[in-house]
């Protein structure tokens, strides 16, 4: 089965917020949040979705 | 040397001459290669042969020998499913792929092009031997000017009309003029796209043209045209920097993402016009009556 769409990893700077199966990566400020999503974008070929100021997810389309 | 001669040789000349007319490396490079050119120049000859044979046959009362037109269908149609095989394997290494719509399109364009150097040479033999050799060439010149027609099919320009309109984000989503095209997180992507991105919109001129416009492999089509002809700012393992095609669910327009390796504003509208529509994308709504539905 190909997978379409999946959450790889959400990178968020509130830990409360996320739950699930996905990697969750805390981080304590925005830039840092920017940077680790900016990494895992070109690691994991996905892309990084902002859904709020305090939350990003990488979404393999 | 018979009576058959000089017809079958001017048959297949011509027939192979329409064959060479009509295989044109044009912008979109397909086929590019001294390789691919020979298969189809030697197919068009044997399409050449077969359509030039098919008229002594018959005034020999040789009946049976029409039934090579048979197996020349079939030889063409295994044409359509070489082009086919070929582009969609090539195809998933283009940065910007064709998508299969347009792939259809072009193998379809081959195998009846075949066709048509078929009835050329029939035709242009049937004259010679039925008349005499001036009105073999008058038809022959009848043949390339039709499929001169035949084979140009309607571009974009003949049913939408290409606006450049700015690019701009809200928060996180990225518009086109007020279509949404997609989400994109990081600032340091939206830059880049503010940067190298470009947008157009494609207005429908009628009604039945809006579902022909939402094909999504006409969309593609729209994309890959643009991106081989002005680059592509975009690499594997940047997902995010893709060019892009949305609807506006509102009026039928759509909004064309691009990220050009050269920026030319009227260059890009220029291809995106001359964008031919795919046989298999257009849909007719209107063509259908209105007085069943009541």
């Amino acid at each position: 089965m190909k997978m379409e769409k999946a959450i790889l990893a959400s990178v968020t700077t509130e830990e409360n917020r996320v739950h699930g199966s996905a990697a969750v990566f805390k981080c304590d400020t925005k830039e840092e949040m920017e940077a680790v999503a900016a990494n895992l974008e070109a690691i994991l070929d996905g892309i990084a979705h902002a859904l709020s100021d305090q939350l990003y997810i990488i979404v393999k389309h | 040397m018979n009576e058959y001669t000089y017809p079958i040789i001017l048959g297949i000349l011509v027939g192979t001459a329409l064959r060479v007319f009509m295989l044109r490396t044009d912008y979109r490079q397909y086929p590019t290669y001294l390789h691919g050119k020979i298969i189809h120049l030697s197919l068009g000859f044997i399409a050449a042969a077969l359509g030039t044979i098919a008229i002594p046959s018959i005034m020999e009362k040789e009946f049976t020998a029409v039934t090579f037109l048979t197996l020349a269908a079939s030889q063409f149609r295994e044409v359509r499913n070489m082009e086919r095989n070929t582009l969609t394997e090539m195809d998933s290494y283009e940065l910007v792929p064709r998508g299969n719509t347009y792939i259809e399109g072009i193998a379809v364009a081959f195998e009846s092009r075949n066709y048509l150097v078929i009835f050329t040479s029939f035709v242009v033999t049937l004259c010679y031997l039925a008349l005499n050799i001036w009105v073999a060439l008058g038809a022959a010149v009848v043949c390339f000017l039709l499929s001169g027609m035949l084979m140009s099919g309607s571009k974009l320009s003949d049913i939408v009309t290409v606006e450049e309109k700015s690019i701009s984000f809200d928060g996180a989503g990225l518009y086109v003029d007020n279509i949404y095209i997609m989400n994109i997180g990081l600032p340091e992507r939206q830059e880049e796209i503010m940067k190298y991105g470009m947008g157009f919109v494609l207005t429908p001129k009628e009604f039945s043209v809006r579902s022909t416009i939402a094909n999504l492999g006409q969309r593609q089509a729209i994309l890959h045209d643009v991106s081989v002809t002005l680059g592509v700012f975009r690499d594997s393992g940047t997902p995010a920097l893709v060019p892009l095609i949305k609807r506006d669910l509102n009026d039928g327009r759509i909004g064309v993402f691009i990220l050009p390796q050269e920026k030319d504003s009227k260059r890009a509208k220029e291809i995106i016009e001359h964008v031919p529509v795919l046989e298999n994308a257009i849909q007719m709504p209107s063509k259908k009556g209105r007085r069943n539905l009541s």
